[in-house]
């Protein structure tokens, strides 16, 4: 590889560590900055995808083009990332509306049943909670 | 007999590339692990999975997977303009009802998974009949809007890779 190759890569590897950082103290920021759960919730789920995200591509680039050894790992990290980050932030978001919320107060579902935080049968028979 | 042993090809398919990609080696020996996790895993699994979701077109995941992969990078920009500059009195969270015409769980579990990870919208519970999600976002003055965007957007994508 010739020598503005190389420095290309490594000004793009250091700018995805810059963004990764940035966007890292963006998401704890907002969970500083936001009024309540439910807002507070929406920095770490994103804010973070992208700082993290950014971090893991620097890696591969730098090991596959300055070290030679292309690795798996990133990859992974990234599929359990974007697997848990959705379901941790529903459970967060249930138990915050099972505890906190009234269930008059959520918007209706449309339908005979309430949501299922409230109303897990869905028994036709039983009038709806909300 | 080959039913029984993979009730879930994908699964198990998955569960392989996982374990080589972990072991970040390719070896006889990795894939022979994997195979044996891919059988075991699904095996004792099984009480969660009473039926395997039927794909219809598999490669339209890729296309998805692409749409949803720029938006969750346009979505950290959105939120993080957000975070920085909007004073808290202009913020407008609201909760949204999606309406739902998928009908499998895995599309719902996909769906939901979706709406958390892209722009300013976390999906917080699912209706007791599993017709409609419960949705916050963080800044809606339009959540008609919103709506519109995750039906359009999301779940015609997604009717069309689950039959």
């Amino acid at each position: 590889m010739t020598d503005t190759m190389m420095l290309l890569m490594e000004i793009l590897v250091s700018g995805l560590l810059v963004l990764a950082g940035v966007f890292g103290l963006v998401g704890s920021l907002g969970l500083l900055k936001l009024p309540d759960l439910m807002t507070r919730l929406h920095a770490p789920t994103k804010a973070t995808t992208l700082g993290v995200g950014g971090a893991l591509i620097a890696s591969m680039l730098y090991f596959g083009v300055f070290m030679d050894q292309f690795s798996f790992h990133e990859l992974m990290i990234t599929l359990f990332l974007f697997l848990t980050a959705p379901i941790s932030a529903n459970l967060i978001a249930k138990a915050h509306v099972l505890r906190e919320e009234q269930p008059e107060k959520l918007p209706p579902t449309g339908a005979a049943c309430g949501w299922a935080t409230f109303d897990e049968t869905a028994d036709p028979s039983r009038p709806p909670e909300a | 007999m080959l039913r029984k042993l993979f009730p879930h090809p994908w699964l198990t398919l998955t569960l392989v590339l996982v374990w080589v990609a972990l072991a970040n080696t390719i070896s006889l020996g990795g894939i022979v692990m994997g195979l044996i996790l891919g059988i075991v895993i699904p095996a004792i699994t099984a009480a969660y999975w009473p039926d395997s979701p039927r794909i219809r077109a598999p490669l339209k995941i890729v296309e998805f997977v692409l749409i949803v992969l720029w938006d969750i990078v346009k979505s950290n920009f959105i939120v993080a303009r957000i975070v920085l500059f909007m004073p808290r009195d202009k913020l407008r969270p609201a909760w949204i009802v999606v309406p739902l015409d998928l009908r499998q769980p895995e599309a719902i579990t996909v769906l939901a998974g979706t709406i958390t990870m892209t722009p300013g919208t976390v999906s917080a519970d699912v209706s007791a009949d599993g017709r409609s999600l419960l949705v916050h976002c963080l800044h809606a003055p339009d959540s008609a809007g919103v709506v519109a965007d995750i039906k359009a957007r999301y779940e015609s994508r997604l009717k069309e890779i689950f039959a």
